[in-house]
């Protein structure tokens, strides 16, 4: 998202500059402090409350990961002791072993989806803009609910038509299996995030230029190799984009499991983002401020890997 | 889960030439022959597909319009006869839905209101003055809030509201907005960048400041991608489940998402009453949605590249 808008130094403004300055020149008084001003009232009211809500919190939550605070009262500086039990705590290791796996199996099922949706929704089919409209549509409600939804599902209609069918396995609802929950999480979080990964994708596919596709059909290539070799190489970039897009958002699931499993059977499905949020129920507040803080670090690298990998890209 | 993946070769495959095919009509190729028809296989494989789309819309409507004898039953598919509403006037009762629905209407509205406006203004500060250093670094700014999840700041933001008499809908609407202002303040800039500077010294020859120019010629030209903006500003706030329930205090003035999760144990088993319930939290935002479509499709794509 946001490779796309380094902005260019060149602005209408610098056509704007008063006539007769030197444009190489730094002027060594400003010229217009009347406009000036208002641009930074402009500006301001958005700055500073952006930075009472979002900076100071943060801020805090790096600051109290270097204490024993509980929340509420007096606390001590305890150094890096937070982060050092974190690397031993079963609980966090096993909720960041959880939510990147759960992240990477959804991040290759929607990529998957999506591309095929992509491809079949630039082609020339019937009702074009009902399916587009169809399939944009998990994209629009809420998670919570759409969890509660196939909750419903996962544990009274697929076990239902499994016994009907004589499914063996699935008879039981995989929501109460801890080895399987998990997959009822990859599915819907799939199922809610492919429209966004499909619709990057329908851009991707309207700037592969026609003509290679002519070219490459009179050479006799076949539908599918087509695919390999002309169109995935063309849209790389916006592989890329999806794939690291997708990953950082499916880091920070957290309402879909609500919904589905609220973290059980057990604690099998508990991700990072659920075991912050404990830092209230049982007074370790500090330690999940620690713990905060190491989850920013991986979304961080991932974003500027994402940032490094797409600035050499051009097209995009 | 869509669609089996073997569809790819098809699906990838036959819709290309037909997509080169546009222009080339005549060319002599054997594909231009047949690009005039619509690919059948294709449109079928994509209708199988949206049907697991509406599967969980299908179930939902199904369950909501049922008498309690027949939801206890959890048979999903099973068209509901006789129509009841009996679900939804027990929902409406038992989760005082006006007063959620309310709640929700107020927080979307001032988050919707409050982004277009907040992110607008910091946009065009910002692209007019993007030589000054100072605000090319509040662009970047601004920007990073991208890269800060949520449940990052979680714990310090409800420790935060609470202190400063915001753990209430107030708080919610503004840390909306706040977390808005990223994606928003990166659709507005590249949209003022692309807009002709001579527009507005047109407007200040005759007399306009420059907060005049801004509110009388740029912010109306700006209204479609303030559409786009206050769309994905309305179904992100509407939809919200983790920030109001963590940042409100009291259940009673709790959103709608977050009203489903807390009557979880009072609905138990009947469905009737919990798929009604989900109905009418869902309905404002696909509405919404079928009605503003073009910008939600467009906003997308520009948001991501370009």
């Amino acid at each position: 998202m946001t490779t796309t808008t380094k902005p260019t130094r060149r602005t209408p403004q610098t056509a704007d500059a008063p006539a007769g300055r030197d444009p190489g020149a730094r002027p060594p008084v400003r010229r217009r402090p009347r406009a000036d001003r208002v641009y930074l009232w402009f500006l301001l009211p958005t700055l500073v409350l952006f930075t009472l809500s979002i900076t100071m919190p943060a801020a805090m939550g790096i600051f109290y990961s270097f204490t024993d605070s509980v929340g509420f009262g007096e606390f001590d500086f305890v150094g890096l002791n937070n982060y050092l039990v974190m690397f031993s705590d079963p609980a966090i290791l096993s909720s960041y072993g959880f939510t990147i796996g759960v992240a990477l199996c959804t991040v290759i099922l929607v990529n998957v989806i999506a591309l095929t949706l992509a491809i079949g929704l630039t082609a020339k089919i019937r009702a074009k803009t009902t399916l587009r409209t169809i399939f944009v549509m998990p994209m629009v409600v809420s998670g919570i609910i759409i969890a509660f939804v196939f909750q419903f599902i996962f544990a009274n209609t697929v076990p239902a038509a499994a016994q009907a069918l004589q499914l063996g396995v699935l008879e039981e609802s995989i929501l109460a299996d801890p080895d399987l929950a998990w997959i009822s999480i990859v599915l819907v979080t799939a199922w809610q995030a492919v429209p966004q990964a499909m619709l990057i994708y329908i851009a991707g596919l309207m700037t592969v230029p026609r003509d290679v596709y002519e070219a490459s059909a009179i050479d006799g290539a076949s539908a599918w190799k087509q695919l390999r070799s002309i169109t995935l190489p063309l849209i790389s970039g916006f592989v890329l984009i999806n794939v690291i897009i997708g990953f950082k958002d499916f880091l920070g699931t957290y309402e879909i499991i609500v919904g589905l499993t609220d973290g059980g059977p057990g604690t099998s499905t508990r991700s990072v983002a659920m075991t912050i949020f404990s830092g209230f129920d049982n007074g370790d507040y500090a330690y999940q401020m620690a713990n905060s803080t190491i989850f920013f670090l991986i979304t961080l690298t991932i974003a500027l890997i994402q940032l490094r990998l797409t600035r050499g890209n051009a097209r995009i | 889960m869509t669609l089996p993946t073997t569809t790819i070769p098809g699906g990838a495959a036959s819709s290309i030439p037909r997509r080169s095919s546009d222009n080339s009509q005549g060319a002599g190729l054997p594909t231009s022959r047949r690009s005039d028809r619509h690919r059948w296989g294709t449109t079928l494989l994509l209708i199988l597909g949206a049907l697991t789309v509406i599967l969980p819309f299908y179930v939902t409507i199904s369950m909501a319009f049922k008498t309690g004898e027949q939801a206890v039953e959890g048979e999903a598919f099973a068209w509901p006869a006789p129509f009841s509403v009996e679900g939804f006037t027990t929902a409406w009762a038992l989760t005082d839905f006006p007063r959620a629905f309310t709640i929700s209407i107020l927080i979307t509205l001032a988050t919707v209101i409050g982004t277009i406006l907040l992110s607008a203004m910091a946009s065009y500060a910002i692209s007019r003055n993007w030589e000054k250093k100072a605000y090319r670094w509040a662009f970047y700014y601004l920007l990073a809030a991208m890269f800060l999840p949520f449940p990052v700041l979680a714990l310090s933001q409800v420790k935060l509201t609470g202190m400063v008499e915001l753990a209430n809908p107030l708080g919610v609407a503004l840390l909306h907005i706040m977390f808005q202002i990223s994606f928003s303040t990166l659709l507005f800039t590249a949209f003022l960048r692309s807009l002709p500077a001579e527009l507005e010294e047109s407007a200040r020859m005759d007399g306009a400041s420059t907060a005049g120019a801004f509110w009388r010629i740029v912010f109306p030209l700006m209204a479609p991608r303030s559409a786009t903006v206050g769309i994905f500003a309305f179904l992100k706030s509407w939809n919200d489940f983790m920030m109001p329930s963590l940042i409100i205090a009291d259940p009673t003035l709790q959103t709608l998402p977050v009203i489903q999760e807390i009557f979880q144990t009072q609905f138990s088993n009947n469905y009737h009453v919990s798929f009604a319930s989900y109905l009418m939290a869902m309905a404002p935002a696909i509405i919404a949605y079928v009605i503003s479509q073009r910008w939600v499709l467009s906003g997308l794509t520009q948001g991501a590249v370009k």
